[in-house]
């Protein structure tokens, strides 16, 4: 940072910077500055547990959370073939199939850790903790992999600096998000870090080593393609480049063949990496190596041309054939295509069409330029330059840096949330410009002028004396001698600096600001404030998910709509129908039919599922967007694509085109059950006729729905959940319509003797 | 593993192993250029071609210090484990599958980790792998080995 390097530019403390002593002190002062990183990293991203309260944010760490709960009170080999039947109800899930277990048990881990050392710390604790002391980590890992790159000595603690406070990063690690990137992250940077070690060194310690750590984070984050794809991709890059080297083939293969067994182990993973296109790349590049190996291996001891372009040729016609043998495989299915995630990078307009489920989710769509702004602030225009500077030093190492920055932006240009595995290598190659920088401007020593000072830019005047020296030596000496480029005034250099550290300055201002504002507010309590300043927390989830543990049947199913089947099953602890696992596409669109059909349709389908109770988020009361009126065309976009002509997504839009919830709704959408359910007694709360939905700000018809075959069993305070009870069949064996109808006593008024046309009874 | 032990006293004698490669080479030099240099011009029709090989393996015979023979043999040994493991499953189907996989890559990492053993052990690579003694590349190489081999039991179940 530039605390050292202003340190070491102070005249007088000779003794602490020279020789063996400065070293030391700079040891001494490099460790101080990364302490401090470490607990700015981690002090930053603690607003929400000062603000609220220790507690699990999002969706997904809720199941994560769980599954900590269960490997921590079941042990190891329980938690690895844990069949889940409180989820996915009649079908129930492998867990320990179909997760990455590394989070879990890294978790688990520090919890027996910290117990052996007699320091008995809840294990929610250590799940909302743990995001926080990881990007400590992730800023030393920073430091380490821009010390390889730069020269710099400065480079690795700014790059160490912006990783710990960049807000592309807090936004997925901020205390009590517990989520796989919380320690993917570090995962990533390291291996990286491994990766140019072993390059660099060529040492098969290094390589396997990276391969350690590539199935670590295998275990963490499905995200772990991104490194099988990239390492490949550089060592690919390197030959082509004609870089090919000995070191080059031990760290590849090393990595490769024992990092491939690695990530086999884990369960989810399986054979993946021989059967996945997603993989072929390492696949590839590992063949193409050993026939590179070979190549070079025999060259020395041929000396003619020919037969260099005749191996040349060989290696290029093998390469080729392979390749065609990779494609005849993909093509004849033995090798698995492009996953529909993976392959939606690519084709970006394929998930809208083709998976509903993934282009419904919000992080799933393209980034806006201000996200990157708002993210990064001035990395992302220091970045560029960073990565320029990569080229005019092209060494092995900065090839890869400039092959992730090109990879990475366009991934990140894609989806919001690869922002994500952009962020690192924003942050490293910022450091390296801004070190430069530094570098350039910040050193105060002034070179011995020699006797021909006609040095640029130098504020001193040159001297008569010099002058008259200077013209004496003849031309051709003076030429030999190295010329005095560079910048030596201190006025400019104070200047420079100072800009810098201003920009500096706004840089951690701006970042403290993002992350108080924007990136620290938990979605389970939701805070707004009063008119005169206080804070008022609205907690009706966790009101709606207490009255259902306390006040149903432990085995009692609900069926909601999947975004909020994890906080069922973390907070509520009962069974549920779908959550945010979408590995059935099916099965979520049954509830997506259930809750867009009619009651006649849907409680058959509620029965069949064995569904005690229904969960309806509505913030018509609140003005809280996020409710399931809103996501409720996505519930039937994803039922129409299974059964296209019972659901159909033109049904619920007026004559117009309108999605509307007023007078003007289709029948089709105001018999459905989610409308009847959002907006159940909702008219009650009004005087008459005057009920609005302040969310989709419309007056709602004068006559609220009825509901026959659900009953209303809790409400919360805000209106924001709603539990209906599924009722029983009707003892009389009468369709609940008939049954009300009949309790209301408003029909067979003049019915009269009429028989009905009905047909035999058959025994 | 048999075949590990004549790798042992490879690395434990580096400074042999060095110099007489690299004297050998040094003077084998012109030899080799003068032997291709005749018979390249014309590599069209298979004799030649044939010829060529015939020298190749005369030269390795002839100038490959004894344990980078040995590291040889065993990776050709590897090579046939492998062959024969795959022409097995070629034939009689990959029902285990994880067996069979844990099995070739057990054959073909290791492999792996002898040919990055015998590069860094070459004199003639001295150049790229300045920081690494041959007792360094040998304790890699076990550490890798090790590594690579509790990873194939694991996934052999």
């Amino acid at each position: 940072m530039a605390v050292a390097d202003t340190a070491s530019s102070v005249p007088g403390a000779d003794f602490f910077l020279k020789g063996e002593s400065g070293r030391n002190t700079r040891g001494l002062l490099r460790l101080i500055i990364l302490c401090t990183i470490a607990a700015a990293a981690i002090a930053a991203r603690l607003f929400s547990v000062i603000r609220f309260e220790s507690i699990i944010h999002e969706f997904d760490p809720w199941f994560n959370f769980r599954a900590t709960k269960y490997l921590v009170a079941n042990g190891f080999y329980k938690f690895w073939d844990w069949f889940d039947d409180r989820t996915w109800h009649p079908l129930g899930r492998v867990t320990g199939g179909t997760l990455y277990p590394g989070l879990m048990v890294t978790s688990g881990a520090i919890y027996h850790l910290l117990r052996f050392l007699t320091l008995p710390v809840d294990i929610r604790n250590i799940c909302v903790l743990l995001a926080p002391a990881f990007s400590g980590l992730t800023a030393f890992a920073t430091y380490l992999l821009t010390a390889e790159m730069s020269d710099s000595p400065s480079a690795g603690l700014l790059a160490a600096a912006f990783m710990g406070i960049a807000p592309g990063y807090i936004s997925r690690s901020v205390a009590g998000s517990y989520d796989n990137e919380a320690i993917a992250i570090f995962l990533l940077v390291f291996t990286f870090y491994l990766w140019i070690k072993a390059v660099k060194v060529g040492s098969i310690m290094w390589g396997g080593l990276c391969a350690l750590f590539y199935g670590y984070m295998v275990s963490a984050w499905g995200g772990y393609v991104f490194i099988t794809n990239l390492l490949p991709l550089h060592a690919f890059v390197l030959i082509c480049m004609g870089r090919f080297s000995p070191r080059l083939y031990v760290s590849y293969t090393t990595w490769y063949a024992l990092g491939t067994l690695a990530s086999m182990q884990i369960p989810f993973v399986g054979f993946l990496p021989v059967r996945s296109s997603d993989h072929m790349a390492a696949l590839g590049v590992f063949g193409l190596v050993q026939l590179v190996g070979i190549a070079e291996w025999i060259r020395p001891q041929l000396k003619s041309q020919q037969f260099q372009t005749l191996l040349l040729t060989s290696v290029l016609v093998i390469f080729l054939v392979a390749f065609g043998g990779l494609v005849l495989l993909t093509v004849s299915g033995v090798i698995a295509p492009w996953s529909g995630r993976f392959y939606s990078l690519w084709d970006t307009g394929y998930a809208k069409i083709h998976i509903p489920i993934i282009a419904s989710v919000s992080e799933h769509q393209p980034t806006a330029w201000p996200a990157f702004f708002f993210d990064l602030n001035m990395l992302i225009w220091l970045f560029p330059a960073g990565v320029y500077m990569c080229f005019r030093n092209l060494k092995d190492e900065q090839v890869f840096i400039v092959i992730y920055a090109v990879l990475a932006s366009y991934f990140a240009g894609v989806m919001v949330r690869l922002m994500l595995t952009l962020t690192p290598i924003v942050c490293v190659a910022a450091a390296m410009a801004l070190s430069q920088i530094l570098d350039t401007f910040l050193v105060a020593k002034q070179p011995t002028e020699p006797s021909s000072a006609q040095s640029n830019g130098s504020a001193k005047g040159p001297s008569d004396s010099k002058d008259k020296l200077s013209s004496i030596i003849p031309e051709s000496l003076r030429s030999t001698k190295s010329p005095l480029v560079g910048i030596y005034s201190y006025l400019s250099k104070s200047l420079i600096t100072g800009a810098i550290t201003c920009y500096l300055l706004l840089f951690v201002l701006h970042c403290t600001w993002v992350t108080s504002n924007a990136y620290s507010s938990p979605s389970v309590v939701l805070a707004s404030r009063m008119p005169d300043g206080s804070q008022h927390i609205i907690d009706d989830y966790r009101e709606a998910y207490y009255w259902l543990r306390q006040n149903t049947e432990p085995t009692a199913k609900v069926m909601s709509w999947w975004d909020y089947g994890y906080q069922i099953g973390g907070m509520a602890d009962r069974p549920t129908l779908v959550d945010n696992n979408t590995w059935n596409n099916t099965h979520i669109a049954t509830v997506g039919k259930a809750m867009s059909s009619r009651e006649e349709l849907s409680y058959p389908i509620m029965k069949q599922h064995e569904v005690d109770y229904v969960l309806v988020v509505f913030g018509g009361l609140l003005g809280y967007s996020g409710d399931d009126i809103n996501k409720f065309l996505w519930m039937v976009r994803i039922a129409e694509g299974i059964w296209p002509d019972e659901v159909k997504e033109r049904d619920f839009f007026t004559a117009r085109g309108e999605y509307r919830v007023d007078d003007e709704a289709t029948p089709t959408m105001r018999n459905s059950l989610m409308y009847k359910m959002s907006y159940y007694n909702y008219n009650t709360l009004f005087p008459a006729g005057q009920a609005t939905d302040r969310v989709r700000g419309s007056k709602l018809p004068a006559a609220g729905p009825e509901l026959s075959t659900l009953e209303e069993a809790f409400t919360s305070e805000n209106w924001i959940i709603r539990i209906y009870k599924v009722k029983d069949y009707d003892n009389l064996g009468r369709t609940h319509q008939d049954a009300t109808s009949f309790e209301k006593g408003n029909k067979r008024k003049k019915a009269g003797k009429r028989r009905g046309a009905r047909v035999l009874r058959v025994d | 593993m048999p075949p590990r032990k004549p790798t042992s006293p490879s690395a434990s004698h580096p400074a042999s192993a060095v110099k007489t490669p690299q004297t050998t080479t040094r003077a084998t030099q012109p030899k080799t250029t003068s032997r291709t240099s005749t018979t390249t011009p014309s590599i069209k029709n298979a004799q030649d071609a044939q010829q060529i090989a015939l020298g190749v393996w005369n030269n390795y015979l002839n100038h490959t210090p004894q344990r980078v023979k040995l590291i040889d043999f065993f990776m050709a040994f590897l090579i046939l484990v492998g062959v024969l493991q795959f022409a097995y499953c070629v034939l009689a189907g990959n029902y285990p599958f994880n067996a069979f996989l844990s099995g070739f890559s057990a054959t073909v990492g290791q492999f792996v980790l002898t040919a990055s053993l015998r590069i860094q052990t070459n004199p003639e690579n001295k150049r790229e792998f300045e920081k690494i003694s041959h007792e360094r590349a040998f304790a890699d190489f076990v550490f890798g080995s090790m590594i690579l081999h509790f990873f194939c039991v694991n996934f052999i179940n």
